[in-house]
Order: C-alpha cells, then structure tokens, then sequence
C-alpha cells in the first residue's frame, strides 16, 4: 500500500511541477509541442528513476557509515551529472534512435532541480532503496503529466487569439498557475480517503 | 576529532570524484561513437556566429542537419557565398550558382521635425510596446517609430543612431541575419540587395494628399520617379514607390527629380 501512496503523492499530490513548483525551465522551454514534451517527459523520467536510486546506494553505503550526512548537496550533484554523462553515452553507443528522442534533453536535465529535489526529499523521507526508485519514477510520471497536459494547451492556445502583451511566455505562465490552482484539488486528505 | 572528520569528508568527496571521472573517462573511450567528420569541417567553414538565421539553433546544429543531409546548403545569409562554396566542397556537391547577399534596411527617414506626432510616449523604450499603443506615436503607422529594439537584437551592432537621430543599418558591419525584420512592428525593415544604389525611403501605402500632411519626407506616389527614369526599375503601387533591384537602368534622375527627396542613395553610414 506505501507503493501506492508514494506513487499518487508524487504524481498528483506533490507534484513537481505544480505544486512544489521545481524544474518550471523545462517546463516552459519545451512544452511549445507535444512531441518534444513528450521527449523531455520521458528523458526526466528515466534521469528521476536512476538519479533517486544512485543517490540511495552513495548515500546509505559511503555517507552515513562515515556520518558526513552533510555532504549530501554536494555529492548528489557529482553523482548526478556523472549518471546522467554516463547514461547518455550508452544510449548513444547501444540505441541511436533513443538518443535521437532522448539525446538533446538529458544534458538539459545534468544540473535540474527536480531531479536533485526527488533525491533529497527521498533521502529526508528515509524511504528504502525501492521506494526511492518508486519515489522517483512516479515524481517523473508526475513532470510527464504536467508538461504533457501544458503544451496540449499551449498547441491550442498558438491558434487563438490572445491580447499582444499575452502572448508566448506570460500566457503561459498564466496556464501553468491555473493548472496549478486545479491540482491543488488534490492533498493529503483524499490520499487519506483513497487509502483508509 | 575535528581534523579527522574534516579528513574523512575530503577523502570520500575527493575520492568519489576520482572515481567516477575516471569512470566517464573511461566509459568516453570504450563507449565513444564515431562521429561524422564532414561536421567538424563544415562547423570550420560556417562563420560561428550562432544568429539563427538558417532556422536552426546555432551553426553546430545547422552542420550536423547539412552533414545529415536534412537541410539546404545556402540557408547560411552571413557566410553568403564563401559559406556556401565551402559547404559544396565538403559534400562533395557541384556548386556554380551565385548567392546575392542581402541586407535589411530601415525605408524611413521621419523623424521629429518631418513627421506629424500623434502624442508623447513616456512608456520602456520598445518598438513593440510602443506599436501595442495605437500603433505608435506618429500620425503615420507605417515608419520607424525610432526606438531601439533593432539596434539592441542585432548580434553585429550594424544598426544605430545616424547624425539626424535617425535608425540606419550599416550595410558593410550587417551580416544578414534578419533579426531585426523580424523584430520590427511596422515593417518598416525591409531587404534590399547589397548592391542597391538607390533606395526609397517611406514605407507608407497611404494615399499622396495624406502622407503630405503628417510627413515632409514620404512617397506621395507623384510618378515622377517613374517617368524620370523610364529604366530605373520604379514601380508606384499602393502610393508607395518601390525599385525592382532586377533592372539595371539610371536611377539617378528619378531620385533626383522626387518632390520630397524620399529617393536616398544608400551610402549612407551611421555615425560612429
């Protein structure tokens, strides 16, 4: 049943995007078409999951045993733009039409926000190693939602007619704090009702 | 106690670094993918001044769509012809046309003292934001509105400020990339050829008797540019006079010969 909470929390409840409001550069920068969103959701996905686990395994083996739990910053960042290096080299080598889908976005999300708030708010949640994984695909599942929903509104929003002052980035952010407003229909107290 | 913490905290940030750079490092040789080397050679040919004026985000992607055979081999405007003989040799393409470099220039010359002003802007200094208000602050909507969204988009610094305050584009610094006809409200920033030797300098396609009240330089389609000079090129349409650059004809008399001297040879250079 935790599995399952994890997984609603950090795709509606707290939800990166639109209500802990972390990694909006990707969000505005590619959500003008649907398939480029769609890229970046799943390469966020992907970095979420590897980037929360990593950071379990360095964490619980090297930094607690040798108490230097304050040092967490400071590695996570080491260890997450090494990962995401590393996996943009094999997917390169193993899969040339992934990296084609994938490739321009992972270097994008090397030093994002998110990606470095799922793997600290994993570790202040002592969450285990497959909650962690869990945690952080689902927080990617999460941004994937939110930017895919935004640039189908913003696909549209391209054909209407918006006031001059509005149009482009400001009508954007407009839509992305309605959207806002719209998940916060979703708290704690409905995981409560959903899960007894 | 302290001095071994702080010990313990160096070696494992240290230590970890170590270890997973040499891992990248290693991980680039076993994993590296043979890149395309025509990409290397077209990104030397390309000017490297990333303008976008290709439609693609800088001059690497712009070589790495060539290499891919995506993409046309001129698209470059600031390379111009050398670019393109370049690219042909690399892709082994059999180049013989001639590219025609372009650049934008501002086809008005009112300023304050010429032009009829409708009210005093106070607003940021933005062509855009003062087009947004009634379509600026001239009677006529179709003319430079004098701000500096031009000068500060262009990534040469090939516009500014001429010694009558007015906009002027210095055609040997303008490398052809276009941002400023695309940032420009009124239009007024239209292409001529480099070569132009002469240039009409109003945009207006309001009717003769109209322009005359609101501006002392616009075209007031009189048609005598027309029949001055029969070869010239000048085409009145609209109320405005236009030159098609196609036609190699005496220009001279007919600009000579414009009642309000909008005809302007384009030597012109803004001030330094």
């Amino acid at each position: 049943m935790t599995y399952i909470g994890i997984i609603i929390t950090f795709v509606f409840i707290s939800n990166f995007i639109l209500t802990q409001f972390l990694g909006l550069c990707p969000f505005i920068g590619v959500s003008r078409k649907m398939d480029s969103a769609v890229g970046m959701g799943f390469a966020v996905i992907f970095v979420m999951s590897m980037a929360a686990l990593a950071t379990w395994v360095i964490y619980h083996l090297i930094l607690v045993p040798l108490s230097l739990e304050f040092l967490q910053t400071m590695t996570f960042i080491l260890i997450i733009a090494t990962l995401v290096q590393f996996v943009e080299m094999v997917i390169q080598k193993i899969s040339p039409p992934l990296y084609k889908a994938l490739g321009i976005y992972l270097p994008l999300i090397t030093t994002n926000c998110a990606v470095m708030g799922i793997a600290l708010i994993a570790v202040r949640s002592n969450y285990s190693a497959l909650e962690s994984f869990i945690a952080g695909f689902s927080a990617g599942v999460g941004f994937l939602l939110a930017i895919l929903v935004m640039s189908s509104i913003r696909e549209k929003l391209d054909t209407e007619w918006v006031p001059k002052p509005f149009r482009g980035i400001p009508i954007a952010f407009i839509t992305a704090g309605l959207m806002a407003l719209a998940f916060m229909a979703f708290d704690k107290a409905l995981l409560k009702n959903l899960l007894g | 106690m302290v001095l071994v913490r702080i010990l313990y905290a160096f070696i494992a940030v240290a230590g970890l670094g170590m270890l997973l750079g040499a891992g990248l490092a290693f991980a680039s040789r076993f994993l590296s993918v043979r890149k395309d080397e025509r990409i290397a050679a077209l990104e030397a040919v390309l000017p490297g001044l990333n303008c976008g004026a290709c439609g693609y985000a800088g001059c690497a992607s712009y070589a790495a769509a060539i290499a891919g055979e995506e993409a046309s081999l001129t698209l470059c405007a600031p390379g111009g012809e050398d670019a393109a003989k370049g690219i042909s040799e690399i892709m082994e393409v059999e180049f013989n046309g001639t590219i025609e470099k372009k650049v934008p220039q501002v086809h008005c010359r009112g300023g304050q003292g010429r032009s009829e002003y409708e009210f005093d802007y106070f607003g940021i200094k933005d062509c855009n934001a003062l087009y947004a208000l009634l379509g600026g602050n001239k009677v006529c909507k179709f003319g430079c509105l004098g701000l500096d969204s031009c000068i500060q988009v262009c990534p040469a610094g090939a516009i500014d400020y001429d010694s009558e305050s007015l906009i002027w584009v210095d055609k040997e610094v303008c490398i052809g990339c276009g941002k400023c006809v695309e940032v420009c409200p009124t239009g007024v920033m239209r292409w001529i050829p480099y070569s132009a030797d002469y240039i009409v300098v109003c945009n207006s396609t309001d009717k003769g008797a109209r322009v005359r009240k609101y501006c002392s330089v616009g075209c007031i389609a009189c048609k005598i540019c027309e029949k001055k000079s029969p070869e010239g090129g000048y085409k009145v349409e609209d109320f405005l006079s236009k030159i098609d650059y196609n036609t190699e004809g005496e220009r001279k008399s007919g600009a000579e010969a414009c009642p309000t001297k909008c005809i302007v040879r384009n030597d012109r250079h803004p001030k330094k």
